[in-house]
């Protein structure tokens, strides 16, 4: 855990910004739930003090998915820093959402 | 996704309601357009033009039938198509403005996506359903959806999605025009058809002989009756259009008017009136036997009735053959410039027959015209006879149900036997026919001209010289003489000389009929004098007996004198009658 700590600090806040991450979600369907709340522990977990998060709700702001591109629910979308990013689905598998964030290398992993 | 339909069919009418796409010739063929409120699934090969045909149903549908659509492209950018049909006229951006459209790229970036999870298209949904609100669209077209499946790599939450979204659209009761590519063995890669079950149109785009070929087909089209045919379509600067197939049946209208020909003797040789109005006629002949000079009078002709007339040309160009016929005192020119005649010339083998067809549909359309000429006719048969025969049915159909007048002229090869027969592929759908030939004879090429047939009428059966003047036409009456049609120097020639027969022949009867005259008259004379002769033979027999009698009487007298004077006793008797008697002598 400590190394990828280590790993995160060194990528997530490398020229000391915060990490942009806006989660889009469609109303309170029980897969948006679960995915904020994976967010969230993720984010306390790797990113403390690092990171800004928008949830996006398509059924308040349909207007917002195309800028985004969004077309599956829920779509985790890391803006900055860039290349953007997205991860979808519920963030269910912890492991792929941090190398989806570019938060540990793909070798680390298994 | 049949269950489903069926809990909402009760509230809807029994029969299929069609939404009119408003692309040419399609709404004919499919008896009223793509089903009303569904998906219809546009397949077939990279460029077989299903963007087309689903851009086109968009614009259609908002320009002519006031129905907004939402135009929701997975693979080019808004911008990008917007470009591509800006070629066939559709203003994509202008329409947008006026809120007649919304335009919605969806962009699917599968490097940028990482999957953790479950998850749906809800955000597809969402973009839908936000663009329909935001114009009232009626019309939706996804082109292609199926590129979902290179960003995502679940299918089953994808063949889920793609279930539910033609559901969902369903319920909503929007039309929908869904492209797909072809797949190997399937109509679709992803086999979309599987959920859409109520129209799945195919199109192909092939290339034979190096001519390219589009061809329309449909494959399945619940609850309503369709052509299952190939059907040729054309993609060009107007946008899609497809041939409309011919009519099964033959029950078009007809017409009891004439139409003059334009050349007077012409019109004789068909009672005198000229052609049926909306018949067709064929013209075929030799190179030069004057088909277009025929085809070029009937064009002036009507035009300067006041009406329309549509002229193809594919051997002359419209300024060459408006030079020419000036040659024979036709000003065709000034019928173009008065918007009567629309002359029309192309290269024969610029493209297709389907082509041709369609290009002459579309100018029918524009032009709406009371006659339509194609010259040469011929130039259409290419390639396969039977397919060659149905596409010149299905133009000669499409004119006489508009009442339209087809005069077509038709090249002949050879000046054999066979000139009537090659021709005989589309002769009987050929109302009058003409042909027109030349004789050479005596070092010089003379045109004739007969009338094969004409339905309906009691034509000519005469073959007739055909002279071009700058005066235009004329037909010669017919010369047969020596038992054959002779023309041109020939005909003079036998006509001075049998002048001069008949000359001879009134002469000879003249001198026979004086010979006869003086026959009689010396036979008469004969008779007359026999009978003179006769009668002084006559004459001069009965002086004769009369003599005798007389001297016989005399003799008695001069016997009694005697012997009276012998016996003197009867002196004075005799002597009374001496007196008489002496008269007598001197009488």
């Amino acid at each position: 855990m400590t190394t990828k700590k280590a790993k995160a600090n060194a990528n997530g806040k490398a020229n000391g910004r915060l990490m942009e991450l806006r989660l889009y979600v469609a109303g309170q369907t029980p897969k948006s739930l679960a995915a904020l709340a994976n967010l969230k522990k993720i984010c306390s977990e790797h990113l403390e003090g690092q990171y800004k998060l928008y949830v996006i709700d398509l059924m308040k702001t349909p207007q917002l998915a195309q800028n985004d591109q969004i077309l599956a629910i829920p779509t985790l979308v890391r803006k900055l820093p860039q290349p953007i990013r997205k991860i979808i689905g519920d963030l269910s598998d912890q492991n792929k959402v941090l190398v989806g964030l570019n938060l540990l290398e793909t070798e680390g992993v298994e | 996704m049949h269950k489903n339909r069926n809990g909402h069919a009760p509230a809807r009418a029994e029969r299929l309601e069609k939404a009119r796409t408003g692309i040419a010739g399609f709404d004919e063929v499919t008896n009223g357009g793509v089903p009303k409120g569904r998906p219809t699934i546009v397949c077939g090969g990279p460029g077989c033009g299903k963007t087309m045909f689903a851009v086109e149903f968009l614009v259609r549908g908002a320009t002519q039938y006031n129905e907004p659509g939402v135009l929701m492209t997975f693979e080019e950018t808004s911008e990008e198509m917007t470009k591509n049909v800006a070629s066939l006229g559709f203003d994509l951006k202008g329409l947008a403005a006026r809120k007649k459209l919304v335009l919605e790229y969806v962009r699917i970036e599968p490097a940028e996506i990482h999957e953790t999870g479950e998850y749906d298209l809800e955000g597809l949904f969402i973009r839908l359903q936000h663009a329909v609100d935001k114009i009232g669209a009626k019309r939706v077209v996804l082109d292609t959806v199926e590129a979902i499946f290179s960003g995502f790599g679940n299918t089953g939450v994808l063949r889920a999605e793609i279930r539910r979204l033609f559901r969902w659209l369903k319920d909503r009761g929007l039309t929908t025009v869904v492209t797909a590519e072809k797949g190997d063995g399937n109509l679709t890669r992803f086999g979309l058809e599987e959920y859409v079950s109520d129209c799945v149109i195919f199109l192909d785009h092939r290339v034979t002989d190096q001519l390219s070929t589009r061809r329309m087909r449909v494959v399945k089209y619940r609850g309503a009756s369709h052509i299952a045919d190939e059907i040729p379509f054309l993609i060009d600067e107007r946008g899609f259009s497809v041939l409309p197939s011919s009519s099964m049946t033959l029950d078009h209208a007809v017409s009891n008017e004439r139409v003059s020909s334009g050349v007077k003797d012409l019109d004789d040789m068909l009672e005198g009136k000229g052609f049926y109005r909306g018949s067709s006629v064929l013209v075929s002949g030799t190179a030069g036997s004057g088909k277009s000079t025929l085809a070029a009078h009937f064009a002036q002709q009507t035009c300067r009735g006041g009406e329309r007339c549509l002229y193809v040309a594919f051997e002359e160009s419209a300024a060459q053959a408006m030079r020419n016929m000036r040659s024979v005192g036709l000003d065709l020119q000034r019928q173009a410039r008065r918007g009567l005649l629309r002359f029309e010339a192309w290269r024969p083998t610029q493209s297709g027959l389907e082509m041709h067809l369609l290009q002459i549909h579309k100018l029918v359309e524009q032009h709406n015209p009371a006659a339509v000429i194609i010259d040469p006719l011929t130039s259409l048969m290419v390639g396969n006879i039977n397919q060659t025969h149905s596409m010149l049915m299905r133009l000669i159909d499409f004119l006489k149900t508009r009442g339209i007048t087809g005069f077509f002229t038709a090249l002949t090869s050879g000046r054999n036997k066979e000139i009537e027969e090659t021709d005989v592929g589309i002769s009987s759908l050929i109302d009058t026919w003409i042909f027109a030939r030349d004789v050479e004879s005596n070092g010089e090429r003379n045109r004739c001209i007969h009338v094969l047939k004409s339905r309906g009428m009691a034509n000519s059966n005469q073959v007739r010289e055909f002279l071009m003047s700058k005066d235009g036409i004329r037909l010669l009456p017919v010369y047969v003489g020596g038992g054959a049609v002779l023309t041109g120097s020939a005909r003079l020639s036998q006509e001075a000389r049998e002048r001069a027969e008949g000359v001879l022949r009134q002469q000879t009867k003249e001198e026979q009929r004086r010979s006869l005259e003086g026959k009689r008259n010396a036979l008469e004379a004969q008779i007359e004098a026999m009978r003179s002769e006769f009668a002084q033979e006559e004459a001069r027999i009965s002086v004769a007996a009369k003599q005798d009698d007389q001297r016989e009487r005399d003799l008695s007298q001069d016997m009694l004198e005697m012997g009276s004077l012998r016996g003197g006793a009867r002196q004075g008797k005799p002597g009374g009658r001496n007196g008489r008697v002496s008269d007598e002598h001197g009488s």
